[in-house]
């Protein structure tokens, strides 16, 4: 299967191995991946700012970059709610309405698509704290959450079970938002960090030794959290996990 | 007037940490009551449907619904009054009031009547007004509004609470007792009852086939408000209307699951006609309603019930407090209602958000609440309310992110920044996010550049 990998620009910048664990880990399912040299953003930054002009730019090199694809597979769940929910910045042209509808967040993609289920490649000791995003759980829908009756596994924990010697840890409030939200890191910076120090606080007491997230904006704002606040536990994406990055 | 700066106070409501500790734990507690409440009712998703199109059937012919419910009041000997905003309800119950020499009312709880300011509006004319339900009677006794729709003091503690009343009811200093408390304002309260001339309540529910106003409360002081004084004034916003008196039970199961995590609330009482001797009158209120019914993208949030839900589920709004908000209706319903009052003062709400979409789910009614969040932000930056720093931010973001070519050139300089400053330059003020947080590390190459490097058009 031919596929285009969207590597997000926050992943692309500062977290270049997240990308790789994502590009070896489509190889080793058996994807020809392509990645287009000229993507930047996906314009959410500026859509949730509710700057929109701003964005348009953005969401047009995206299409630019995407439209010649079957299917587009990013590592950030985030991301990918923004392609498929609010991409509408730009006019809804033919193009643009093949990108939204053919790109993928990579657990989704794993899980619904390529029904692959082991990773035999991979193995991993640990305690670990699984922190959906919220994008995932109550837009992307990949878990059932605390506040609807309705019982469903989580797609990114079904995946990670297929990794040798993996344990979860038990937060007590296991889909609490982390706090990040974009601009609302800055924007509303010491509720912010209050959450993301109560989020990896809560994963701590559970005994997890590492927070494993599909969203590395999450992770980039839990970990400046612990770090900021002197905490040993560790952080990885699920495509590092998936991938045999931590074996 | 100015913008409520949410942040900032925020930033203040979360230096005490007791506070802080126990606002986020009272409330998470009732998110899992309600948690529990929901799941034992096996239709609860379906009510929930239910609800939604009953609220969006009433609104979409409101008009009618709002005869409909004038004239069967009307049949019932009630005197239904028409307000279009908060000065025209002021001036109609102090009209009645004054007429019938009331210098004493006591109340029930309202948000209507917070929003329409009535009480500083009947204090200024002399009136003494007495709020009955608890928890606003300790926010009235520490001149503060409600913090929150359903619990109005729940951002205070005991020791709180106890000096409130130490200062103005005169209990011991440092008593922190709850019986002791709660007789003592009992007390202070109770004569009111008989004293008053008149009383005033809001209404849960207008049913238009019947013309009833329901309230709902627990601890019962909405009947004893309606009931003792000889003279009952309802304050109802047109929104509160539902067809029938057969679709009552499904709010009624809603409710009170959804606000405390309880089956229902210890009172639903049904006003339908004055008593023998007495009088019942309704002030219909506008104030901004039919304004919102007509907007695209936000006219849903009419269906709210005012349960509260969404306040206790919002991470952000457990760790700011319902005061940080600066407006009537605090939380994620507020960050949707507030603007429409007035968009500048309430323009940062719509942030106080991480689009999370826990409101949505808990909502009973199913309001999108974050994606009108969502929707609010654009308005915002249309109407050119975001702060000139942050506009320019973005804009700088987006012709960056807009162009491959600016944005490598924006990565080699940031990242030579990065990994040049010492760490006393990079943690100035000036960078917010590393007040409370490190920054994310800076690699030596990116991604791309790894890539071309290692699976360039050369590579095999």
């Amino acid at each position: 299967m031919k596929v285009a990998l969207f590597v997000p620009c926050f992943i692309n910048v500062l977290y270049p191995k997240v990308g790789i664990a994502t590009l070896e880990l489509l190889e080793k399912l058996g994807c020809e991946v392509v990645v287009p040299p000229d993507q930047t953003c996906c314009g959410q930054p500026m859509a949730t700012a509710g700057c929109h002009d701003d964005a348009a730019a953005a969401e047009a090199l995206f299409v630019d970059n995407f439209a010649g694809f079957e299917a587009i597979i990013g590592p950030s769940a985030s991301c990918v709610q923004h392609i498929r929910k609010h991409l509408f910045a730009i006019a809804q042209t033919d193009a643009v309405k093949h990108v939204r509808a053919h790109t993928f967040e990579l657990v989704e993609f794993v899980h619904d698509i390529l029904a692959v289920r082991d990773f035999p490649w991979a193995r991993l000791d640990k305690l670990i704290g699984l922190h959906n995003s919220c994008s995932a759980l109550r837009s992307l829908d990949q878990a059932a959450t605390s506040e609807l009756p309705e019982q469903r596994v989580s797609k990114a924990r079904t995946l990670l079970e297929g990794v040798a010697g993996i344990r979860f840890a038990e937060p007590k409030r296991p889909d609490e938002c982390c706090g990040f939200g974009g601009v609302f890191s800055v924007f509303e910076e010491a509720v912010s960090v209050r959450m993301g120090q109560d989020k990896v606080a809560d994963h701590a007491q559970a005994g997890a030794e590492l927070i494993v997230s599909a969203d590395t904006s999450c992770l980039m704002h839990q970990q400046g959290c612990a770090q900021r606040q002197g905490r040993s536990i560790g952080f990885a994406h699920i495509a590092q996990v998936l991938n045999g990055d931590l074996s | 007037m100015s913008r409520v700066d949410h942040a900032g106070h925020a930033r203040e409501f979360l230096r005490d940490e007791a506070h802080r500790q126990f606002h986020d734990q009272r409330l998470w507690e009732l998110r899992e009551k309600r948690d529990a409440q929901s799941r034992a009712v096996p239709e609860w998703e379906r009510l929930r449907e239910a609800a939604s199109a009953i609220k969006t059937h009433t609104l979409s012919q409101l008009a009618d619904y709002l005869e409909q419910f004038e004239a069967a009041a009307r049949a019932n000997g009630v005197t239904v009054h028409w307000a279009r905003d908060g000065t025209e309800h002021n001036a109609i119950v102090h009209r009645l009031l004054a007429a019938a020499g009331v210098d004493t009312l006591v109340k029930s709880k309202s948000m209507l009547m917070e929003e329409c300011e009535l009480r500083p509006f009947l204090e200024a004319r002399g009136i003494t007004v007495m709020e009955t339900d608890l928890g606003e009677r300790i926010q009235q006794l520490d001149k503060q509004p409600p913090s929150h729709v359903v619990v109005p003091a729940v951002h205070k503690l005991r020791g709180d609470v106890s000096e409130v009343f130490h200062h103005t009811l005169g209990t011991e200093a440092g008593c922190e007792d709850v019986p002791t408390l709660a007789r003592a304002q009992r007390e202070h309260t109770r004569p009111f009852y008989a004293r008053a001339q008149a009383g005033m309540t809001g209404a849960n529910f207008l049913v238009a086939e019947t013309g009833a106003v329901v309230v709902c409360t627990n601890e019962g002081n909405a009947d004893l408000s309606a009931n003792v004084p000889p003279l009952h004034i309802v304050s109802a916003g047109i929104e509160k209307l539902i067809p029938r008196q057969a679709d009552l039970g499904l709010f009624v199961r809603l409710l009170s699951r959804s606000a405390l995590g309880s089956p229902i609330t210890q009172y639903t009482s049904h006003f339908r006609a004055p008593r023998e001797g007495g009088a019942m009158h309704i002030v219909l209120v506008d104030n901004g309603r039919s304004t919102r019914l007509k907007q695209d993208r936000f006219w849903s949030s009419l269906k709210c019930i005012r349960c509260g839900a969404c306040m206790n589920t919002c991470p952000v709004y457990r760790r700011s407090g319902g005061l940080s908000y600066g407006a009537v209706y605090p939380g994620p319903i507020g960050a949707v209602i507030d603007p429409t009052f007035n968009l500048h003062r309430y323009s940062q709400l719509p942030y106080a958000s991480t689009l999370n979409g826990s409101c949505t789910q808990v909502c009973p009614v199913k309001i999108n609440l974050h994606e009108q969040i969502y929707a609010w932000r654009q308005v915002i930056a249309e109407a050119d309310e975001l702060p000139p720093a942050r506009r320019r931010l973005m804009r700088v973001l987006g012709r960056t992110l807009g162009d491959p070519a600016r944005f490598r050139a924006a990565v080699r300089i940031g990242g030579a920044l990065r990994r040049r400053l010492p760490r006393l330059l990079l943690y100035l003020p000036l960078n917010t996010w590393g007040r409370g947080r490190e920054l994310p590390p800076m690699p030596k190459e990116t991604f791309q550049e790894w890539y071309r490097r290692e699976r360039g058009r050369d590579k095999p």
